[in-house]
């Protein structure tokens, strides 16, 4: 990541298109949205994932629309540019741009509107830039495609000044790179480099940051900010993250299936949340509670509770685990993994994911392994489940030695810990039953007969607060959040120590994420677990962590209990980190 | 910069807001081959690629339900070439015998051959691609290298010249032997890409961390889950198994004269195709419509297995 200073005198480079504010009236909005109606065509019928949207953006306004999955917001973001997947069509309403109702207007006219007019900044920086043709290329066929140049020189000049103000300082060596030579942060930055390629009056940025580290979200969205700024554009953000919205826009928009159920400037909506959908995200948000979560004695036996008020909870239990300073269940010394990575013909090089980690947790408690990506969170994690063997370093499980252990006595410990992994989509087999699935564990180590183990599956579905008969039900018929209950669920099964859960919660919506942080929390202190948590989420830590171990390039930079590093980190890393949650810049105390 | 504009909009509240991840069931149980099985239901073409085959099965396991003529000794030199009469629907051929009891006998050949180089392909084929996928590194290589000198036989190349090696002993099995032997080769490679990529599930990695040995593993979670190309390739083999035979029965390298078979009929018949084309047209008709059932259901299956292609739809 480069983070040289832009230089100042980009624009006498080309003189093809002089930067300057747009010239419009900042009273009268640019678009206005106006019952907005959208349906996807499907199996099962039309289902329609927008019933009557209306809402204004005004010049040089920055505008959030926040909302989980399946709300409507990506679809009103593509619904303005009238770019739908085959299925979707405009069912109703106008899309008014300058006046001109984009909804019913010709494929003609939509192209010259696109990428000219309104620029676009989709999701995924992964799988939006083309793999077989150069970074530079796909620059100079989107200054091309909106008519900004046609002489070769120019495009070329036009291209270099593109990257250089999305923030490549060596624009011209880089041009010539293919998108996989380009950090995730690098490619989010040439695409929005290509949004704003011809100079837009509203720029759309579906969720531009999610497939990013908090600290490189922060800079991409700091020169999103004061790119717009500049130019007085008016940038419509799509997010699920309520803090990153309300600490980035003037107005927000708070969407759910399908319709607006509370809009209005971001702070008073935060201060005073009126519409009780609204009031349900803002207190499951956890980047604005300020304490952990602990077990609530809660009938289990019951349907999964319709909210919960993290902040709440929090206010109300203080956490007794951590108080009975019992013997560490797990302990790590010195823990490292190098993996040698080819480097053509015969030559490797060593890369060390890993270096001598050490840490203990007592039991009960949780530990917070926290960094970004490539940080070797999840490495470490593997290898205390005994699915990657260590370089060197000593693991003890339970009382047990990892290292040398024999094939018997790992299949013994493993009933004493097990793991939940992040993607419920992905960790339970689709061709088993969820009652096979939950019951796996107790067969393959002979627990118990068909009678006894089908009892447990029972107890278990209960305790994960789910009804019995979704033991006969496949995984496809669950939600994510559901799925991840029925992950826990066979995580539990052999009544372990210790679970390791990584990244557990971090393909959840808010709401069902607090659900789920909350379960976690009751378990634990129901059952006297243990839980390593593995996550690059801060905010999630605060409500989950009673140590928190910070790791950067394979090494804990950082450790200690959660009231300590929130309450005053000592290294820059973590600081850089804490200080990137979004929403934290917003004092929070001050809210309702 | 602050807005003028902008009021504070609350949406009318209503009952609207559900509970958090509600769990809706639907009524109907629903997983992969459930799904697949509800579209497949619904396809007319299904039913009349079933209706063949099912067709096809019958006059191969009880021939005696759809003829009384016996197809060989029963000939009769007087009725040479002859054209349809009572009892004989199709007429006769150049040796005077019922051509329709010989397309009805030839069934049970032409099915024989396809299910057994099906089974051969099957067990050869399995094995090598998913202890090739699964297990990878050295494995992989030694596995995937002999897979490489099969494929790189053109099987019927290869049937050709074991056939004409073993001229003295052909039979069914050997034909099947001599198909299935060489054919194995792209199922495994289609085993082996779909292993390599349901091996990296979450699932199998849970699977590991419950303790669930390697092999264990293998036969649970990943070989069901690469199941659905291998059941669509040797649906649409057991299909080219027949035509196989078919060709090399015509070459006259394939089964023996006293065989009845669809090939071995077509290749006399081209004699007199002159004089009475028909002796040719009937076992082909029946050869092309049983292939084309096989191929046709190979298809159905492949699109009801694959969610995408059945939204499309």
């Amino acid at each position: 990541m480069t983070n040289e200073p832009l230089t100042t005198d980009i624009t006498q480079q080309a003189n093809v298109v002089v930067e300057e504010a747009h010239d419009v009236d900042p009273n009268k909005p640019l678009v206005e949205i106006r019952d907005l109606e959208i349906g996807f065509e499907t199996q099962g019928g039309i289902v329609h994932a927008l019933k009557g949207v209306s809402f204004d953006i005004y010049p040089g306004e920055t505008v959030a629309i926040v909302g989980e999955s399946g709300s409507g917001k990506s679809t009103t973001a593509h619904g303005i540019i009238n770019l739908l997947p085959d299925n979707g069509t405009i069912t109703g309403g106008q899309v008014l741009f300058q006046g001109k109702d984009l909804a019913h207007a010709k494929q003609s006219e939509l192209y010259k509107v696109r990428g000219r007019d309104i620029g676009f900044v989709p999701q995924d920086p992964m799988s939006n830039l083309n793999p077989v043709w150069s970074v530079g290329f796909q620059v100079r066929e989107a200054i091309k495609a909106n008519g900004i140049a046609t002489d070769k020189r120019d495009v070329q000049a036009r291209a270099v000044q593109v990257l250089k103000e999305a923030g490549l300082a060596d624009a011209e060596r880089r041009m010539a790179q293919y998108p996989h030579q380009f950090s995730g942060g690098m490619r989010q930055r040439v695409l929005i480099g290509i949004g704003l390629a011809a100079n837009p009056k509203l720029l759309i940025a579906d969720e531009p940051t999610s497939a990013l580290d908090v600290t490189v979200q922060r800079v991409i969205l700091d020169h999103l900010e004061s790119l717009t700024r500049e130019r007085n554009t008016a940038l419509l953000l799509i997010t699920h993250d309520l803090g990153l919205a309300a600490e980035r826009a003037t107005k927000l928009i708070v969407m759910y299936q399908g319709k607006i159920v509370e809009a209005g400037p971001s702070l008073k909506i935060l201060q005073d949340p009126q519409h009780p959908y609204t009031k349900r995200l803002i207190a499951s948000a956890p980047s604005l509670a300020s304490r952990r979560i602990s077990g609530t004695q809660v009938d289990h036996v019951g349907g999964p509770e319709a909210g919960v008020d993290v902040a709440e909870l929090a206010s109300k239990h203080g956490h007794g685990a951590v108080e009975a300073a019992s013997k560490p269940v797990i302990e790590v010394k010195d823990l490292t993994k190098v993996y040698s990575i080819r480097k053509g013909g015969f030559k490797s090089e060593p890369l060390i994911a890993v270096d001598k980690i050490s840490f203990s947790i007592p039991k009960g408690t949780t530990l917070a392994l926290v960094g970004e990506s490539g940080s070797g969170k999840t490495t470490a994690a593997k290898m205390v489940l005994g699915l990657e063997k260590p370089t060197s370093g000593e693991i003890i499980v339970a009382g047990t030695q990892l290292a040398g252990i024999s094939r018997k006595d790992l299949f013994d410990v493993r009933r004493k810990m097990q793991p939940v992994f992040q993607d419920p989509y992905g960790s339970l087999d689709p061709q088993r039953s969820i009652g096979a699935i939950i019951g796996e564990p107790l067969r393959v180590h002979k627990v118990g007969d068909d009678h006894s183990r089908a009892d447990r599956v029972k107890e278990l579905l209960e305790q994960v607060s789910l009804p019995t008969e979704v033991a006969k039900r496949y995984p496809n018929e669950l939600s994510g959040g559901q799925r991840q209950r029925v992950a826990i669920a066979r995580a539990l099964a052999l009544k372990p120590e210790i679970v390791v859960l990584d990244e557990a919660v971090s393909a959840l919506d808010v709401l069902v994420q607090a659900q789920i942080l909350q379960l976690l929390a009751d378990l634990q202190s129901e059952l006297d677990l243990t839980y390593l948590f593995i996550t690059h989420d801060l905010a999630v830590v605060r409500v989950v962590a009673d140590e928190i171990a910070v790791m950067e390039q394979g090494k804990i930079v950082e450790s200690g209990t959660a009231d300590k590093i929130f309450s005053g980190a000592e290294t820059e890393y973590t600081q850089k980190l804490l200080e990137a949650i979004p929403g934290s810049g917003i004092d929070w105390s001050k809210l309702g | 910069m602050s807005d003028p504009n902008t009021e504070h909009f609350v949406a009318p509240i209503d009952d609207a807001v559900v509970e958090v991840d509600a769990l809706k069931l639907d009524q109907k149980k629903s997983n992969l081959w459930l799904d697949a099985w509800r579209d497949l239901r619904r396809r007319p073409l299904f039913y009349a690629a079933l209706a063949m085959v099912t067709l096809v099965t019958v006059m191969a396991l009880w021939p005696t339900l759809f003829t009384e003529v016996a197809p060989n000794s029963d000939c009769q030199l007087a009725n040479s070439n002859g054209a349809a009469a009572a009892g004989h629907p199709m007429g006769f051929t150049f040796q005077g015998c019922d051509v329709y009891a010989r397309v009805v006998w030839g069934a049970r050949t032409s099915l024989a051959v396809g299910i057994l180089v099906v089974a051969i392909t099957a067990v050869i084929g399995i094995p090598m691609g998913a202890i090739a996928g699964f297990f990878g590194g050295k494995v992989d290589s030694i596995l995937s290298r002999i897979g490489d000198i099969f494929f790189s036989i053109p099987y019927f190349l290869a049937a050709v010249v074991v056939m004409s090696v073993l001229a003295s002993m052909r039979s069914v099995w050997t034909i099947a032997l001599a198909i299935g032997g060489f054919a194995w080769a792209s199922l495994a490679r289609i085993l082996r890409a779909e292993v390599l990529q349901v091996k990296n599930s979450d699932y199998v990695m849970a699977s590991e961390a419950v303790g669930r040995s390697r092999m264990s593993t293998l036969l649970r979670h990943v070989l069901p889950n690469s199941l659905t190309p291998v059941i669509v390739t040797l649906t649409i083999s057991l299909g080219a198994a027949i035509v196989a035979e078919a060709t090399l029965s015509f070459l006259g390298i394939g089964l023996g004269d006293t065989i009845m078979s669809w090939g071995n009929d077509i290749s006399k018949a081209q004699t007199s195709i002159r004089t009475s084309p028909m002796a040719l047209v009937w076992p082909s008709l029946a050869l092309t419509l049983t292939v084309l059932a096989f191929i046709v259901l190979g298809e159905l299956i492949r699109d009801a297995l694959d969610p995408k292609a059945r939204a499309r739809r």
